[in-house]
This record gives C-alpha cells, sequence and structure tokens, in this order.
C-alpha cells in the first residue's frame, strides 16, 4: 500500500491495463492456446498438437497468400504515402486560411461517413465489363472491346484499398506537417534551397512521426484484410486474410488460429523493423 | 438397441406426453404449465378452427426456439403458425456452418433445429436432439417417398451424397444411429428442398447448353463462375469434371484424396487459363454477376434466377444431362425439449406438413415434403406451373403478391418428377472434409 501512496501513477494506469488485459492479451493467449488443439468438421479437441502450424508452415497456399498480401500492403503504402504527403501538404503549406483548411479536411473525410462495405461494392458498377468506364470509352471509340482487368483484379484490390485508407494517411501527416515550425522553411529557402529540396530535407524528416503512424494503420489494415480481397478479386485471389475466414466460415478454428497468430507474429516483425528507424514516441 | 421395436411402441403408448424425469427442470415446467392454464382460462373456449387438437389451449403461450439457415426461417411461415396454433417462434438464421456448429455445440440454445440432411449426418450422432414419434404425426403418410425410401417412383435409383432417407430414421427412441431403413423414429421431418444447377444467359451465350462441362468452353472464358462455398462448390465441380470425362468418382458426395486431388489441378488449370471471371460466396453476388453480364453460365441457386428474371433480364435454370445437384432440409427437436413444449413441437411439425407452409415455399421456387397437403393450399394454374411444369394459364405472383412469371412461362427443368427424379448428387460432408477444405484453399490461392 505504501508504494500506491508514493506512487499514485500505478492507480492511474490501471484502468487500461486492465482493459488491455481483458480486450486485448486474454483473447490474444486464447487464440495462442485455440491454435495447438486439434478439431474435425464439428468440434474442437483441447489437445496440444503442432499439426496446425507443420501445414500452415510448409504448405505453398501460406507461401502464396503471403506473396500477394505482402504486394498488396506494399502497392497501397507507396500509393496512400505518395497520395497522402502531397494531399497533406496541399492542405498544410498551400491553404492559408485556417477555416478553408479546416472545411477541406473534414471534406476529405467526408467519403469516410458511409460503410466501407458500400464504398467498395459502388466501385462494380463503375469498373465492370459493361460499366461506366468501360462504355464510355467503348462509346467514345478509344477502345474496341471492353477492359477486363478493371474489376476482378489486382487492379480493383488495390484501387479499393487506396480509396479506403487514403484518408489515415493523410490525418496524420498532415497533424505533423502543421506542427512544422514556418520559419525553419523560410530559413530553408533563404539559405538556397530549391522547393524540391525544402521538401525532402526539411519537410519529411519532420513528418517522419506522421508517416510512421500512417504507415502502421495502412499496412496492419491490409494486412488483416478479407472482404476487400474477397469482394474486389471476386475471389479469385486469396490474401491470408482471405484463407483464415474460410477456415473460420468452415468451423475449423485451431487452424484460423495458427493463421491468426503467424500473421500477428509477421505484422508485430513489420512494426518493430518500422520502430528501428522512426522513434515514434521521441518525435509525437 | 435392447429393446425390440415393439416393446418401444409400447412404452411410448404408455406415456404418452409427459416422459420427463421429474427432477429436472421442474420450476421452468410449472411456471409454464401455469402459465398455460391461465392461458386457457382468459381464452375461455378458445379451440383454433380446422385446428382441434386437445392440447391447442394449452399450447397456446408456448414460445419455441427454432434456428437454421435463412433460406427457410421465414418470418411469415413462423406468423401463419402463430395464427394457427398459437405457438410463438423466435426465429434465429444463421449461416449453414455455424448452423451445424451451434447445433453441436450449444444444445440448449434452441427447440426446434432447422438443419439440412447433411449437417444431420454429424449432428444427430453427438446426442442432442431427439428422434420423432412418427405416430404423433398425423401427415407423416403424406410425406414423399423421396425422404422415406429415397425413391421417387418406385423405379428411381438413388442419387450419390447424403440422400435425406439414409440419415432420415434412427434404429429407436433413444438411438443415435441411422436406421437402414424406415422405423418410427425420425429424425427430421422434411420441410423444403430442391434440385440445383447452372443458370445462364440465354441472350448470351449464343449457343445450347446440355452439359455441365459447357461451363468449361473455350468460347466463355473469363465469363464463367462457381460458388466458393466449398462444401457445394466441390460438389459442382465435381459434376464438371465427370462430365468433362476427366474423372470417374466412387461417390461424388464422399470423394478420396486422389480425387480431390485431380478435382482441385482440373479446377485450378482452369483458373489459370482465365476461364473463371469471378467465385461467389453470396446470393446477391451471384445475381449481381449474371445481371451485370460478367458471367454467362454459373452456379446458382434458383431464387437468384427469379431475382433476375424480376430485373427483365433473361436467365435460365439450365437442366443438364447429367442431372442436379440436390439439396434438402428438415426440423428436428432438441434433446432438452419436454412436456408441454414438446408437444407444441409435434403439433407445429405436423402443421408444417399440413400444407400452408409447403404452399408457400412452392411459390417460392422449393419443393414441399408434402406435396398432396400443399396442392390443396395452391391454385390449379400455380400447381400446375410450379409442379406439373405446364405453362402457366395467368400470371405467376411471388409470395409477396409481386409478379415472378408471365402467363405462358414454363418452369426450367420441367416438372417435380422430372427436376427430382434427375438427382445425381446430394449436398454431403465427407469424410475427407479437412483434406477437401486444404484443397479448395489452394484452388482459390493459386
Amino acid at each position: 500500500m505504501r508504494s500506491l501512496a508514493h506512487n499514485p501513477s500505478y492507480l492511474q494506469v490501471t484502468p487500461l491495463a486492465l482493459v488491455i488485459l481483458l480486450f486485448l492479451l486474454f483473447p490474444v493467449l486464447t487464440i495462442l492456446v485455440v491454435s495447438f488443439w486439434d478439431f474435425n468438421a464439428y468440434q474442437l479437441i483441447p489437445d496440444f498438437i503442432f499439426e496446425n502450424y507443420q501445414f500452415l508452415l510448409t504448405s505453398d497456399v501460406t507461401l502464396k497468400a503471403y506473396l500477394k498480401t505482402f504486394f498488396y500492403a506494399f502497392t497501397t503504402w507507396a500509393i496512400t504515402l505518395g497520395l497522402g504527403f502531397t494531399l497533406a501538404y496541399y492542405l498544410a503549406f498551400y491553404i492559408r486560411s485556417p477555416l478553408l483548411q479546416s472545411v477541406l479536411f473534414v471534406l476529405c473525410t467526408v467519403p469516410f461517413l458511409t460503410s466501407n462495405i458500400i464504398r467498395m461494392i459502388s466501385w462494380m458498377p463503375l469498373l465492370g465489363r459493361n460499366g461506366m468506364i468501360n462504355s464510355a470509352l467503348q462509346q467514345l471509340e478509344l477502345i474496341d472491346a471492353p477492359i477486363e482487368w478493371l474489376l476482378y483484379s489486382d487492379f480493383a484490390v488495390v484501387l479499393a484499398f487506396v480509396h479506403l485508407y487514403a484518408l489515415f494517411m493523410v490525418v496524420p501527416i498532415f497533424n505533423s506537417m502543421m506542427r512544422i515550425d514556418r520559419n525553419l522553411m523560410e530559413a530553408s529557402m533563404d539559405a538556397g534551397a530549391s522547393a524540391l529540396q525544402t521538401v525532402f530535407q526539411v519537410v519529411v524528416p519532420l513528418c517522419k512521426s506522421g508517416i510512421a503512424i500512417g504507415s502502421i494503420f495502412v499496412v496492419t489494415l491490409v494486412m488483416g484484410d478479407f472482404i476487400t480481397v474477397r469482394l474486389m478479386s471476386g475471389g479469385l485471389s486469396a490474401s491470408v486474410g482471405v484463407l483464415i475466414h474460410n477456415e473460420i466460415s468452415l468451423l475449423q478454428y485451431p487452424a484460423a488460429a495458427a493463421g491468426a497468430i503467424v500473421l500477428l507474429l509477421t505484422v508485430l516483425l513489420m512494426l518493430s523493423i518500422l520502430f528501428r528507424f522512426i522513434n515514434i514516441k521521441k518525435e509525437l | 438397441m435392447s429393446f425390440d421395436k415393439k416393446d418401444d411402441q409400447q412404452a411410448s403408448i404408455d406415456t404418452p406426453i409427459d416422459n420427463e424425469k421429474p427432477s429436472a427442470g421442474l420450476s421452468r415446467r410449472s411456471l409454464i404449465k401455469a402459465a398455460g392454464a391461465l392461458g386457457g382460462v382468459a381464452l375461455g373456449s378458445g379451440a383454433i378452427p380446422g385446428f382441434p387438437m386437445i392440447w391447442a389451449q394449452n399450447i397456446k403461450n408456448i414460445k419455441l426456439r427454432q434456428f437454421g439457415t435463412g433460406v427457410s426461417n421465414l418470418n411469415d411461415i413462423a406468423q401463419k403458425a402463430k395464427e394457427d396454433l398459437g405457438i410463438t417462434l423466435e426465429l434465429t438464421a444463421l449461416d449453414s456452418d455455424a448452423v451445424a456448429q451451434r447445433a453441436v455445440t450449444q444444445p440448449r440454445s434452441y427447440d426446434i433445429a432447422d438443419i439440412e440432411y447433411w449437417i444431420c449426418k454429424k449432428v444427430f450422432p453427438a446426442g442432442v436432439m431427439q428422434p420423432m414419434d412418427v405416430r404423433r404425426l398425423k401427415n407423416f403418410d403424406k410425406i414423399s417417398p423421396l425422404f422415406i425410401n429415397g425413391k421417387l417412383a418406385d423405379d428411381s435409383s438413388i442419387a450419390q451424397g447424403t440422400a435425406p432417407h439414409t440419415v432420415g430414421f434412427t434404429e429407436g427412441k433413444d438411438s443415435t444411429r441411422f436406421a437402414s431403413e424406415p422405423t418410427n423414429w425420425m429424425t427430421l421431418v422434411p420441410t423444403i428442398y430442391n434440385a440445383d444447377t447452372l443458370g445462364i444467359r440465354p441472350d448470351l451465350v449464343g449457343r445450347p447448353i446440355t452439359h455441365w462441362r459447357d461451363i468449361m468452353d473455350p468460347a466463355f472464358k473469363g465469363k464463367t463462375s462457381i460458388l466458393n462455398i466449398p462444401s457445394i462448390g466441390i460438389m459442382d465441380a465435381a459434376m464438371i469434371c465427370e462430365s468433362m470425362g476427366e474423372i470417374q468418382y466412387g461417390d461424388k458426395g464422399n470423394m478420396t484424396r486422389e480425387e480431390l486431388d485431380k478435382t482441385i489441378e482440373i479446377l485450378k488449370a482452369a483458373k489459370s487459363q482465365g476461364q473463371f471471371r469471378a467465385f461467389w460466396k453470396s446470393f446477391d453476388e451471384s445475381v449481381n454477376l449474371m445481371s451485370s453480364g460478367e458471367v454467362v453460365i454459373q452456379s446458382m441457386w434458383s431464387p437468384a434466377v427469379a431475382a433476375v428474371r424480376a430485373k427483365g433480364i433473361e436467365c435460365k435454370y439450365q437442366p443438364l444431362a447429367e442431372g442436379y445437384r440436390a439439396w434438402g432440409g428438415g426440423i428436428g427437436m432438441a434433446k432438452h425439449l419436454s412436456g408441454l413444449e414438446l408437444d407444441a413441437a409435434y403439433e407445429y411439425i405436423d402443421w408444417y406438413l399440413s400444407g400452408w407452409a409447403g404452399a408457400y415455399l412452392n411459390r417460392q421456387g422449393y419443393y414441399s415434403a408434402a406435396p398432396s397437403t400443399s396442392k390443396e393450399f395452391l391454385s390449379a394454374d400455380e400447381w400446375g406451373y410450379w409442379i406439373e411444369g405446364k405453362p402457366a394459364q395467368g400470371d405467376i405472383l411471388g409470395t409477396d403478391g409481386r409478379l415472378m412469371e408471365k402467363a405462358g412461362t414454363l418452369r426450367d427443368g420441367g416438372s417435380y418428377w422430372d427436376r427430382m427424379g434427375s438427382v445425381a448428387c446430394w449436398n454431403s460432408v465427407m469424410d475427407e472434409n479437412k483434406y477437401m477444405i486444404r484443397k479448395w484453399n489452394e484452388f482459390i490461392a493459386s
């Protein structure tokens, strides 16, 4: 009790610690335990076997799914970073009036007020074989036959991801940019740096934390996604999430749990590499 | 089982209603009884016209919890049951995998299970349900022979897969083993079934479609789809491979590892050549694929074909030479049901067979388990169109009163006997289920 009285911060962290324990650690531990269980068509059999992992780690399917998922994650990350940075830069440095800045920022978030499934599905009438893009191009006689790869392809998946997650990049980068002391920019210009040099040698390093936070959002969201991949690829591609989802819907919980643990470790590994380069705490 | 059938019969006659252990759940039951009595008093002579049951007053206030797949968990049927019997049905709709799991793992969470026969094959042996005494079902003898001995007509042959009659009866009241021939103890009373095939866009395929293998025709490259629900998709795939002459299956409903390997290889090859436009998982996806013209031939369910047609787009549920892939579901009782609730469940299940519900399902394009009773609730024209395969005399309306088919149309595939008589395989669950899922994932990820 004395230590509590001396150091009330223990009491202060208790609620958060309990929340994390109950809603994060406990479920993850359960998943870990279940991943060693056995199963048949309709039952989970408590056990301690490595078969789930053994199959997962030696199967071609896992490798292919991971390569596909990394491809989606990387492409989406690169595009959202480019878009997010440009948008945030424009908002932060080109728009002078704080009111207009806020209005435009809110405007960016408007599409996010609808469900992400709706936003995804709304691409379909646009991209389909007889969709608006194809019929427009055909009527303009720019193409003879409809372009097939617009929908149910990797292109469609990445497009939907970018649409869904670009905002997660814009917000933290914009936030970092707003804290940059404008005098630094002026100093850079005065010292003779070109606009491009200022962007890459002053703005980018000072936005590192924002970029890192945005990257964490985008990469983790894409790595864990299954519904976008399923809908936009028409079920033709499988990401790691799709495999896990398939297993869950067939009640193969232990196999799904093993998949989830491996995915979790992969994402944690990626994040730890990211944190090697950027100390988010220091820069916040 | 130690006792023979005759003893069994005797036992059930001796204890016609109350076979509950006196200790278990006493308070709950006495509550229900009290409520029932009160209800009876309040309603006075609460006899229900058309259903003069002894227990009618008592079962009025009973609530039964039914869960099952969305396809037959219909609010209209629950409402009608409430009107006719006074029983309140609480419906929960889940997807078929969740249904199977809940049936086994949470047997106290439901009173009536509305499941498919292949699910029953796995659920019943777990001992969470009780078989029904067919002598308490007045309409038992109206049930189609398809569910009794597997034969629509005396000369029909029995299809592969989990044919309903093979899991339709148990050896005795307390047995969890399926009987090889009809007994007095039924696992599920059939409610709904149908024969599935490929749907096509007649305006876009440009040639007659006659076989399952036609979906692999290079002419339809990038314009086909199959369903991505592994347990059903693999059966459609088997119908296709067999039709192509690539594989001869011992039993499409229970494939060996080699058969699965070969089937998936064929699918993977077709996928890498771009034969498939997409795979669908839900009903509405299949409707959108078809109506938008993304695909011209694909696996489909009959209400999806109706939905495409309702948009004014031509769509045909094409009968094929190799036959149909059939599925069927029924309702069964949870093990814990007893006393008044058990009586109510019997009343409800018997009511299901008595015609109104069957006619309702017929109007949605499904078949009812007791065709002769549903006939009384259908107009002659409806019966002619849906069951006999005759041209519609007038417009055919759906259950919601909206136009389904214009006068003069014929049902795709023809009559009930034509369609259900040429079933090649029933939906089933394989012994190599786990392996099958892995191979299917391999196919999707390839």
